[in-house]
């Protein structure tokens, strides 16, 4: 599709330079290894493959976490989202979860999405807690913004991290707003958030070389089969 | 009064069944076990179900009757039997003495529970209406709970470790994973729950000094098993028969803080020597046990009050590798309650199809027990005052 640049500068959100998110890696419960890494704009498309199919998995609430990680994503490829990022979580470069989120402005931060695709290994929350790194510590932020739109990720976050109900309104359809504050993070930063630098040579190399994603069935079996936790 | 065997066996696979109801299952173990009999449209004299939880999570009760209609095994009579997580044992302990007494032939036994359709707390809540109501329920008791009391006592009378509950934990997720029935088919390592600085958020305390791991899942589940009389069994299937050479049951008080010494499960104990004694055998002739893991504290425990180990020896055993598959008395090959799940209604029938399937030497080679000749499982109600103890054996008497 042809682009016209000059209607485009007028489509698109200003860019605000935003410090990258240094990749770390996390040690499983079963062993093995998650580099955990920002990812980059021209990987959305990849990303995609993976959302796709929990569009119409009503299990846990995946399907609107789908649809609305995907028009974020999509957003966020075209230039029509401001300041997002997304941290990808992979095990020998599959990818196994993901989480995105923008600057609101240079204080708050806006929390989006959170989908795990391998279930009963806390990726979910260890992405989570990725997030909420990036947007204290390397962003520099006061506070971010989140609404759960599961009771996966009510427990998960508004419980284990005891977040503070909030009346500033949240971008995701007006659902209840909770805070992470920076005093609140640092208070659960040592039981919730992990991870070692730098990640050695060779498991980043695997993670950026490629984001490998499952087949559709497979990630649907993995999300909500039987054994789906 | 009859030797009674069990001639069919069927299972579900346990996990998270959307889109089954309690009935549903039920009727897909109770036809597979059927099936398995051979019996085909002869139908049974009797059934039995065990469920703990139908009139509080499905709002559904006589969920018997429900069974025979949707088994189309109408008139034969049918109980629910509601024993708390012992429910499934306490359902074939009636079917046994029925099938024992003469008063009838066939006997399905059916145990499920279908937990997964509301929270894990409101599941939690559901359990523990088993305990005291006056002076354990009100003040937000719960299993886990318990447990994590029980272990701390345990740690400071026994020198039990975190390490000994995490061995318990590893073993029977690795089994889980070799197991198509089971809920949880996940490897999990030492490293991954323990020793790394990130087991604090992969494996977080649940009730210390349990964390995480050391609990089993909330499961959706169902199995059952079909008994007659031992003199019966040829005419009737071609399986091998199992005979269930003995059984006991044993109560305790219903808290925990009126026992002499809380670490001492005088249920257990007593439950395993009645039937040790009517099966005239000892812990050091079974081949292979099931015991009731809800969290993995419970494995060492019971492990050693049936006579498996001295007191004090069982966590570890679990170290020395005595209770792994090729051990001295391979525990929980199934995968146990940890991996398997633990639909509670359903786990005390679900460990003796395990068993059958374990004394008929019908599982792949790496999850069966060569040469098993004799299984015991442990069914383990409230917090151990309500235990069912059984002991099955291969063939004859």
């Amino acid at each position: 599709m042809a682009v016209d640049m000059e209607l485009e500068l007028v489509l698109r959100p200003p860019e605000v330079p935003q410090a990258p998110y240094p990749a770390k890696v996390i040690t499983l419960a079963n062993g093995k290894r998650m580099v955990v890494r920002e990812a980059r704009r021209e990987e959305v498309p990849t990303l995609l493959k993976a959302v796709h199919p929990t569009l119409f998995i009503h299990k846990d609430y995946y399907d609107i976490v789908g649809a609305r990680l995907y028009s974020e994503l999509l957003g966020w490829y075209t230039h029509r989202t401001q300041n997002e990022f997304c941290l990808v979580g992979q095990v020998d470069g599959i990818l196994v979860g993901m989480v995105n989120s923008r600057m609101y402005n240079a204080k708050t931060g806006m929390s989006l999405h959170t989908l795990a695709i391998d279930r009963g290994l806390r990726v979910g929350s260890h992405l989570f807690a990725a997030k909420m790194e990036h947007h204290i510590e390397y962003l520099g932020q006061d506070e971010v913004l989140i609404v759960a739109e599961s009771p996966i990720g009510f427990r998960r976050w508004m419980i284990e991290y005891g977040l503070e109900p909030t009346d500033i309104p949240h971008e995701l359809g007006g659902a209840p707003a909770y805070r992470l504050t920076r005093e609140l993070y640092f208070a659960t930063k040592s039981r919730l958030v992990v991870g070692d630098r730098p990640v050695p040579p060779e498991l980043l190399e695997v993670a950026e070389r490629e984001i490998i994603v499952a087949d559709e069935d497979l990630i649907r079996e993995k999300i909500a089969g039987v054994k789906g936790r | 009064m009859r030797d009674v065997a069990i001639i069919g066996v069927g299972m579900i696979p346990f996990g998270r069944r959307d889109e089954d109801t309690l009935v549903d299952m039920l009727a897909y173990a109770s036809m597979h076990a059927l099936d398995d009999a051979g019996l085909g449209d002869k139908g049974v004299d009797a059934v039995y179900v065990a469920n703990m939880g139908g009139g509080i999570l499905q709002h559904q009760t006589a969920v018997a009757s429900a069974l025979v209609d949707r088994l189309s095994l109408l008139p034969a009579a049918a109980d629910t039997v509601e024993n708390g997580p012992a429910s499934g044992a306490s359902a074939v302990k009636n079917g046994v003495l029925a099938v024992a007494s003469g008063y009838y032939d066939t006997v399905l036994v059916a145990g499920g529970e279908k937990m997964r359709e509301v929270t894990g707390w409101k599941a939690t809540d559901f359990v523990a209406t088993l305990t005291h109501p006056e002076v354990e329920y009100p003040y937000g008791v719960t299993l886990p709970g318990m447990a994590g009391i029980f272990t701390r006592l345990y740690m400071e009378k026994y020198g039990l470790t975190r390490e000994m509950l995490v061995a318990v934990a590893i073993k029977n997720q690795a089994m889980g994973a070799l197991n198509p029935y089971a809920h949880v088919e996940m490897l999990i390592t030492q490293e991954g729950i323990l020793d790394s600085p990130h087991s604090v958020v992969n494996n977080p305390a649940m009730a210390d000094p349990l964390h995480l791991y050391d609990a089993c899942p909330v499961s959706d589940g169902a199995a059952a098993l079909i008994l007659c009389p031992l003199e019966m069994a040829q005419e009737l299937t071609k399986n091998v028969p199992i005979l269930v050479a003995g059984f006991g049951q044993a109560t305790d008080t219903h808290t925990l803080q009126e026992r002499e010494d809380p670490t001492d499960l005088k249920a257990v104990t007593l439950a395993a020597q009645q039937a040790f004694k009517r099966a005239n055998l000892k812990p050091s002739d079974i081949d292979v046990a099931e015991l009731h893991d809800a969290f993995t504290i419970l494995e060492i425990a019971e492990s050693e009050h049936v006579g498996f180990f001295k007191k004090g020896e069982g966590g570890k055993a679990v170290l020395a590798g005595k209770t792994k598959l090729g051990g001295q008395i391979p525990i929980n090959v199934s995968g146990g309650l940890k991996a398997r799940g633990h639909p509670v209604g359903g786990t005390g029938v679900a460990q003796l199809v395990d068993l059958t399937w374990q004394l008929r030497h019908e599982l792949p080679k790496e999850r069966q027990v060569k040469n098993a000749k004799t299984g015991l499982s442990v069914n383990f109600g409230g917090f151990g005052n309500n235990v069912l103890c059984f002991i099955l054996k291969r063939g004859g008497k």
